[in-house]
């Protein structure tokens, strides 16, 4: 059954490059994300929780020497990152609209952001699972230069300088980590590096140094402040499809960077940065969050938003215990679909009006009720109403950073970064509800009369995603069981 | 397990799912699909209050230190409060067949007013902080979406959010308190709490803190000072929606929440100090504001809020029994105001001013006479309904503390006032307007939820007819000294109201203080400008040229890394300044916060 995960990054991989060879475009990239999200489905399903550990693994050594092999597996974490790696970048091809100028290598540039987000999320090695995510990158850059709106050279320029800088610390990172080991235990293996965790290699001299290399590059690549003022303006820029895939899955390869390795391993470092790491993240939930409010653009409000929403899974991660890290993993899933589909919609918008500029916008719901249905749900994901995943989520991180107190005495950090992410939940209100109220409601401006309704194929994509916040929503523990054992493994 | 309380809870949530996926092309087929959920839910309300108290439930979250249940709770309080939530949701649901007509988003209306039925049910069914909370926030989306029917209208949409948004910050302080009780206890469940709460050995100040969050929950929802700012507001919404959820049901929330927490503040002073007096404040001040008001609706809303305000004092005063019973008879006669008011308003054309009004009680004879009960009601007037409710408040803080007697004797005085006032002005003398001319009586299928309502408002505070709804208490001081009193301020209300309105063409009395809320909204606009607006700015400048410009145009630029250390020796160099500013800001916080 393991080819069903390399099903997953391997359909849009090949799909990709036929697409490049003159397949017929739509029609392949349309196959090949559906078949990986029907593999992704599958193997989400199949993976069996009360078993634990990792399940459908298959490898292929390459060297031997340094103990480097193609390993590919999954358990319930990155089961549920395929799922929606797999599911956003079907919706973000279904989305993709009509180029004139190099169709072919549009579509290919997509699918290959995803082939990347999936393969490193399916490797479990450490090689291949930085390398698929930098392949991921530079389409992703490509295609911002290239068929971008807006300022788009120097928005390319911008993600690109950042996004590298911040992948050679990380892979600094890496090499230290590798290099921790005595010579004869050194390996890529993510499984054999987290069972020699408990040994206590990883906490020698300079694994701290390690792990704050690893937190930088992780962090910028996840925009933690001060490293996140590359995302509003790409994702403002980006093409449709790019801010859906970026925003929605590929940035939250650091987050699952975190999880997967830089926890597991360095607990004892991981506490020893969790300070530092609660001053940043509170800058990210209050900070950027007050900028959000301060946007006169709806996709900068959405990309800074999607910055400040990084301080929830942050906070997560930094109460490492069961309930906050479980939080964690949900939200992944929950930011993601919930802003691929906002960035869905208001690509649309922008399609037909050419401004997304709240002081041009007003009084859409009534020529375009189904797109605003769309985005009203997707909105209030984002801003956590229960019923959606980002909820559930949400409610976690909270109580998690409130398990970590002395019952009944006074507020310590985790507690008083919690507040702040709770006003967060006030202050994400306050922007959302103002971009809807200034794009969607009020009345009708006139030069809008002639706009067209999400036409029934390019809304049922974004129903989609929005049906799986509902359903992750009001059955919460369907991924929290799943990336249960994944947490178990490095907290007890 | 007994599926009775689910079937309550889902059969609206199953309507609003239909017509959202089935039935929005056909406004009468969602209509039908919307009454027949409610009334599911009414049938099986009915069934559960015959039964016997029982609570069951599910692990709804799972992460094996810490779990969240989903369960339900039935008792006096919840099945009270299922019977009044079904029945007049169910009346207000048939009446708005008739109010909604002709309105081109039916289907969304009764959509949405499933969803709230759904989530008000919720509330009352919670058996845990967590499930209370959730649902709570699904009848804030569910109070945002009704509000913003008209959402083509900009008072319409801006009313919306003003609702949403403060009803957030309640919640931002409620959800803090859930975590702080949680934090000290381990548990969340309700029946739990109330054992456990008292045992627990905290300090007075967290205990306190805990509690009183909790009851800023209840300030954002049932639209206590000083977070009552939304609920005027909120009347740009269609008239049964007020009348369901802006009077009778949803702001009660807040009341029946804190009446089921109430383990929280049992015997802590200080806690229950604050409730009272806030209570009071926000009674006394809305009455004051309602008087000066023209809008029938707002009128209306001034005195739900001030009457809300009563229910909090009772709880305050440490008689919960109270604040239900006054919950529980105030949703029948201001549901019947409110409908009253819709049908004046429906049939005048959507004019709401009473000084456009006049010489209706010919014209509308059902709406005036059902009209005249539910006032009788309101102003405490034996033997309506609200005369047995208000009593049992009025008596006990005579008892307890003499003051706060005072001020609700006040708060009755004026509520006679203002009553007599919309009363005379909008129903007598002769009509002001050509639109209240030609007024006429309103169809059955309005007028006749109007009649059931009236009923209950005229009888349902009997002594021999109250218990069976209502958990029973005894009232602690003389009554006859707070019965006297109450009738003295009743009739010196009304006979004040009656010599200032009777026959006047336009307002005698004029206080620009009261009229314009105390200038509170006024007061909130500014601090919003110059505290979150100024900030955000600032951050947004911050972000865009010192953080991005500091290190992106420092790394990306020709010179780079030497150019980016150079900068830094710069004099007079003011991004490279700020960056530092800004990582010294960072290393305070840290100090701040860690450095032990």
């Amino acid at each position: 059954m393991s080819f069903l995960v390399h099903l997953i990054y391997l359909a849009p991989l090949l799909g990709g490059f036929a697409v490049l060879g003159g397949a017929p475009a739509r029609k392949t990239a349309l196959g090949v994300s559906g078949a990986a999200v029907l593999a992704a489905l599958l193997v989400f399903i199949g993976y069996d929780h009360r078993t634990a550990g990792y399940q459908f693994l298959s490898k292929l050594t390459l060297v031997r020497p340094w103990d480097l092999k193609f390993l590919v597996g999954v358990d319930g974490l990155n089961a549920t990152l395929l799922l929606l790696t797999a599911l956003v970048g079907f919706t973000a091809i279904c989305l993709s609209p009509e180029i004139v100028e190099g169709p072919r290598r549009y579509l290919a540039c997509v699918l290959l952001i995803t082939a990347g987000a999936a393969g490193a999320f399916a490797s479990l090695d450490l090689f291949f699972f930085y390398a698929f995510h930098e392949l991921a990158l530079i389409p992703t850059f490509l295609m911002i230069g290239i068929w971008g709106s807006g300022n788009r050279q120097a928005a390319a320029w911008k993600v690109t300088i950042y996004l590298s800088l911040g992948s050679i610390v990380l892979l600094i990172g890496l090499i230290g980590l590798y290099l921790l080991p005595p010579p004869e235990q050194r390996t890529f293996d993510i499984i054999k590096l987290q069972q020699l965790a408990s040994s206590g290699v990883f906490n020698g001299p300079g694994s701290r140094t390690v792990y704050l290399l690893m937190l930088t590059g992780f962090g910028t690549l996840v925009s933690l402040f001060p490293f996140h003022t590359w995302a509003p303006q790409a994702y403002a820029s980006a093409p449709l499809p790019v801010a859906m895939l970026h925003a929605g899955v590929l940035k939250k390869f650091g987050l699952y960077g975190l999880l997967r390795v830089a926890l597991p391993l360095m607990p004892e470092s991981a506490k020893h940065w969790t300070p530092l790491l609660l001053v940043l993240l509170a800058c990210n939930l209050l900070f950027v969050g007050l900028a959000t409010i301060s946007q006169k653009q709806l996709d900068m409000t959405l990309g800074y938003s999607s910055v400040m929403h990084m301080g929830y899974v942050f906070l997560g991660l930094a109460t490492f215990n069961q309930i906050g890290l479980s939080g964690a993993a949900l939200l992944l899933l929950a930011h993601g679909l919930s802003i691929a589909a906002l960035f869905a919609v208001s690509g649309e918008i922008r399609r037909q009006t050419h401004t997304l500029d709240y002081r041009d916008l007003g009084g859409l719901a009534q020529t375009m009720p189904t797109l605003s249905v769309l985005f009203g749900m997707a909105m209030f994901a984002s801003i956590g109403l229960p019923g959606f995943a980002n909820f559930a989520s949400e409610l976690l991180v909270f109580f998690g950073a409130f398990k970590n107190s002395t019952p009944g005495a006074g507020f310590n950090g985790f507690q008083i970064v919690g507040v702040i992410a709770l006003w967060g939940v006030v202050i994400s209100a306050v922007y959302m509800l103002r971009a809807y109220r200034a794009v969607f409601l009020g009345e009708r401006v006139a030069r809008w009369q002639t706009l067209k309704d999400m036409p029934l194929a390019l809304s049922w994509p974004v129903a989609l995603l929005v049906a799986a916040l509902l359903i992750v929503g009001f059955a919460p523990q369907t991924v929290l069981q799943a990336v249960a054992p994944a947490i178990h493994l490095f907290v007890k | 397990m007994n599926a009775a309380p689910w079937l309550i809870l889902f059969a609206p949530l199953t309507a609003a799912v239909v017509i959202t996926l089935f039935t929005l092309r056909s406004r009468q087929l969602s209509s039908y699909v919307a009454v027949t959920g409610v009334f599911v839910s009414f049938l099986a309300a009915l069934a559960v209050f015959a039964g016997p108290d029982h609570a069951a439930g599910f692990n709804w979250i799972d992460v094996g230190i810490f779990q969240v249940p989903f369960g339900y709770v039935i008792d006096d309080y919840s099945k009270m409060l299922l019977l009044v939530v079904t029945g007049i949701g169910l009346l207000i649901q048939l009446y708005s067949l008739g109010y909604m007509a002709d309105d081109a988003g039916q289907s969304r209306y009764f959509a949405a007013l499933s969803l709230f039925m759904f989530s008000m049910l919720g509330i009352v069914l919670a058996n845990n902080f967590v499930m209370m909370f959730i649902f709570w926030e699904l009848v804030g989306v569910s109070s945002y979406l009704l509000i913003g029917h008209w959402f083509e209208r900009p008072s319409a949409a801006d009313a919306a959010n003003k609702a949403f948004l403060v009803n957030r910050i309640g919640d931002f302080g409620f959800m803090l308190g859930i975590l702080m009780v949680w934090s000290a206890s381990g548990t969340l469940v309700f029946g739990d709490l109330a054992q456990k709460w008292p045992g627990l050995n905290l300090s007075p100040a967290y205990a306190l803190a805990a509690a009183l969050l909790v009851f800023c929950g209840a300030v954002g929802k049932s639209a206590q000072f000083p977070l009552h700012v939304w609920l005027p507001d909120a009347m740009e919404g269609p008239t049964p929606v007020s009348a369901l959820i802006h009077a009778a049901t949803m702001v009660a929330a807040g009341v029946y929440m804190l009446a089921r927490v109430f383990f929280l503040f049992e015997g802590r002073w200080a806690a229950l100090g604050v409730v009272l007096w806030i209570g009071l404040a926000t009674s006394l001040l809305a009455a004051l504001m309602a008087t000066q008001q023209d809008d029938i609706k707002r009128i209306l809303a001034y005195s739900t809020l001030s009457q809300l305000g009563l229910m909090v004092s009772a709880l305050g005063l440490g008689v919960p029994h109270a604040a239900l019973f006054h919950l529980f008879t105030h949703a029948f006669f201001k549901a019947l105001l409110f409908l009253g008011a819709g049908s004046v308003i429906h049939s005048l054309h959507h004019e709401q001013d009473i000084w456009h009004m006049g010489g209706l009680q010919r014209r509308m004879p059902l709406t005036f006479w059902t009209f005249a009960a539910a006032t009788l009601a309101l102003v405490g007037c034996p033997p309506f309904a609200g005369f047995w409710s208000k009593d049992a408040i009025v008596a006990t803080a005579f008892g307890r503390q003499p003051l706060a007697g005072l001020v609700i004797s006040l708060v009755n005085f004026l509520t006679a006032f203002y009553m007599t006032r919309l009363f005379v002005v909008a129903f007598w003398g002769s009509p002001r307007s050509s639109s209240a001319e030609h007024a006429h009586e309103s169809p059955a299928v309005m007028t006749t939820p109007l009649v059931m309502l009236a009923v209950p408002s005229v009888l349902i505070g009997l002594p021999f007819i109250a218990p069976v709804f209502v958990p029973s208490s005894e009232p602690e001081a003389p009554a006859i000294l707070a019965v006297l009193v109450s009738l003295l301020v009743l009739a010196a209300g009304v006979a004040l109201g009656w010599r200032f309105y009777r026959g006047a063409a336009k307002d005698p009395v004029h206080i620009p203080l009261f009229a314009n809320r105390f200038y509170i909204d006024a007061f909130y606009g500014r601090l919003v400008r110059y505290t979150q607006d100024a900030l955000s700015t600032i951050a947004g400048f911050t972000d865009r040229w010192i953080i991005d410009g500091g290190i992106v145009k420092g790394l990306s630029g020709a010179t780079f890394w030497s150019g980016f250390a150079l900068r830094f020796l710069q004099i007079g160099n003011l991004q490279a300044y700020a960056f530092l500013f800004g990582i010294g800001v960072v290393l305070l916080l840290y100090i701040i916060l860690f450095a032990s």
